[in-house]
């Protein structure tokens, strides 16, 4: 579990075009620069919207990145929802400060 | 001069940008407040606006996220949002460094304000600015407090710093206007979006209104979380302002939960009168 690096990287693809740009161009060699996990880095590669949901990632971050990867916003909140289905409550982060 | 306008409104980037999803009487009605809005600061005559924000993620990242920070700039950049998603286009907007250094080194003398000679502008601001200053001539001096995560800013603290935003706008030789933007309760961005808890809201409401200070920060961040979402976090905005009109009551101009905006959607003034902020924590006062 890496969450802290996981937000950075979401964090620096919603800022920055040339992190965007080596995303496109080089994943593997920009995905090594965090200290991910293989779940994380699955999730991100798929991308997997609801495990990224359920691992913590702020929705202020995560929202921009469903929408680079063509995510429309009822379908973003639909892989959420899936998310937690298929892989159980948050398990870290904001959304985890509180037991339901 | 004394400080001459303070308010709060809601700054969900739906406002603007699922406009047309919205019920019209409902859209149009939320409007017509931020209208009254305007003119009521508009006609306080400022020379600049204070914004006090709960940034997103625009500017800060958890590997230095200041309890509070203020901008030093001449001017900014914003939407840094997808224009079309947000219904705003990206553009400049002015700033004031040399009034915002004054203002800084003022409040520095009580709060530990961090500060950003760069700073972006996303919905926090924007969408607040959209109404309130249409043409975007009115110079900003962007204001952010953590309402993002764990540790938060805590709820007096953020009253002070609303103080002292009191105290350095007085001394000022400019007219100067406070606007803070925020929640009150949402789920912004998860499975809840769309989520508001109405009951909160207003008891909210009446406590800022009353401008009660024991009231308004006898929140704790769980209770805070379990009614109001993460968004209700972002109350931290509004006590801020309520702070920077400590002695002064408010008027609610607006308040009606409009879902397919995510929020319930806010606008309210203070009384500004002649009651001046107490306990100036300054060495100077001392």
């Amino acid at each position: 579990m890496s969450l802290y690096y996981l937000q950075k990287i979401l964090f620096q693809l919603n800022r920055d075009p040339v992190v965007r740009r080596r995303f496109e161009t080089e994943p593997d060699e920009l995905l090594k620069e965090y200290e991910l996990t293989k779940e994380e880095l699955d999730a991100l590669r798929e991308p997997n919207i609801g495990l990224l949901y359920v691992l913590g990632v702020n929705g202020q971050l995560l929202m921009h990145y469903a929408a680079m990867r063509g995510f429309p916003w009822a379908d973003y909140i639909e892989a959420m929802r899936e998310g937690v289905r298929r892989y159980g409550p948050v398990r870290a982060g904001i959304y985890a400060m509180v037991e339901d | 001069m004394p400080l001459v306008f303070a308010g709060v409104c809601s700054h969900a980037p739906g406002i603007v940008g699922r406009a047309h999803l919205a019920d019209p009487a409902a859209r149009d009605s939320f409007y017509a407040a931020l209208g009254k809005m305007r003119e009521t600061m508009a006609a306080s005559a400022p020379d600049a606006l204070i914004v006090i924000a709960a940034e997103h993620f625009g500017n800060f990242f958890m590997n230095n996220m200041p309890a509070f920070a203020m901008a030093l700039t001449d001017h900014y950049e914003g939407p840094i949002e997808d224009e079309a998603w947000l219904g705003i286009r990206r553009r400049r907007i002015p700033g004031n460094r040399e009034l915002a250094l004054r203002l800084i080194t003022r409040v520095m003398q009580e709060v530990d304000v961090a500060y950003a000679e760069e700073w972006k502008l996303d919905h926090g601001i924007m969408v607040p600015l959209h109404f309130l200053t249409p043409n975007y001539d009115l110079p900003l001096i962007a204001a952010n407090i953590n309402c993002q995560g764990p540790p938060l800013t805590p709820l007096h603290r953020a009253y002070a710093f609303g103080r002292a935003l009191r105290r350095a706008c007085d001394e000022m030789a400019e007219r100067i206007a406070i606007v803070g933007t925020g929640g009150i309760s949402h789920w912004p961005a998860t499975p809840n979006s769309g989520k508001i808890n109405e009951a909160w809201d207003r008891d909210f409401l009446a406590r800022w209104s009353a401008n009660r200070r024991e009231e308004l920060l006898a929140y704790t961040d769980e209770e805070t979380y379990r009614q109001a979402g993460q968004g209700g976090f972002e109350i931290r905005t509004f006590i801020a302002v309520a702070g920077a009109a400590e002695g002064s009551t408010g008027e609610v101009l607006y308040y009606r939960p409009i879902p397919i905006f995510s929020v319930g959607c806010t606008a309210g003034v203070m009384r500004l009168g002649t009651a001046k902020a107490t306990q100036d924590l300054s060495p100077a006062a001392a």
